[in-house]
């Protein structure tokens, strides 16, 4: 298994946090692209829409044709699809029960939790072999370094 | 010969092979094909009673086999056979 350790350009953890602070207090979600060797190391974010039919303050779906079209990106510019952030509104940046029902091997999950005042606190995930969620550790503080 | 664009969450499963190709003439025919050379993919696309798992959607180019003839969708040397899994999550 790669390295638990994640880089992530602060331009990339910018485009994350815009996204997800205009949504407030809807919840956000969108891609992250970039290379997996010994540090998963994440250069571009792409949100997309939240697809979620109903009440989005609290659940977020990602079509179909928006995976499809991020599979694709990554193929023709060769980046590695790497995983998928989002936002949780007036609540903590750990995952909840339907984010672990919901997850998928490989991917890094990182979770932002967000308030009226912006983006409070960040976290990230990735299923282990017995589809536990183990945390993820940044490099450095994107917030810092973007700063 | 229709190309398969295997979604990243399942290449471990494909030697990290992106897309693969299929001499299938149907998109089950594909799938189990897909399945039949890699084995350990076999249950992340099909439940126990060999149905294509509800949490996975195929398409052939944009359109969600559900719209065509469902597995029964014909594909020739021309088709794109996405494997899409679902991505869902949430706060509460």
């Amino acid at each position: 298994m790669s390295s638990q350790t994640l880089e992530i350009d602060a331009e990339a953890f910018a485009a994350m946090r815009d996204h997800v602070e205009q949504h407030y207090p809807l919840e956000a979600c969108g891609f992250f692209y970039g290379s997996d060797d010994s540090v998963r190391r994440i250069s571009l974010a792409r949100p997309v829409s939240n697809s979620k039919p109903g009440d989005q303050r609290r659940r977020f779906e990602i079509s179909a044709q928006d995976y499809m079209r991020a599979e694709r990106y990554a193929l023709e510019n060769d980046l590695d699809l790497l995983g998928i952030f989002h936002s949780h509104p007036d609540h903590p940046a750990a995952p909840s029960a339907h984010d672990l029902a919901q997850a998928v091997p490989f991917f890094s999950y990182i979770i932002l939790s967000v308030a009226k005042t912006g983006v409070a606190d960040f976290t990230s995930w990735r299923l282990d072999a017995q589809r536990r969620f183990r945390q993820e550790t940044f490099s450095e503080n994107p917030v810092q370094s973007n700063q | 010969m229709a190309n398969i664009i295997i979604p990243t969450p399942l290449r471990k499963f494909t030697n990290n092979l992106p897309t693969l190709e299929s001499d299938g003439e149907t998109v089950i025919e594909v799938i189990s094909d897909l399945s039949g050379a890699f084995p350990e993919l076999k249950p992340h696309l099909f439940d126990d009673q060999c149905d294509i798992r509800k949490f996975i959607r195929i398409f052939v180019g944009d359109e969600d086999i559900k719209a065509l003839d469902n597995e029964a969708t014909p594909v020739d040397e021309n088709s794109v056979v996405s494997i899409v899994p679902a991505i869902a999550g949430g706060a509460r």
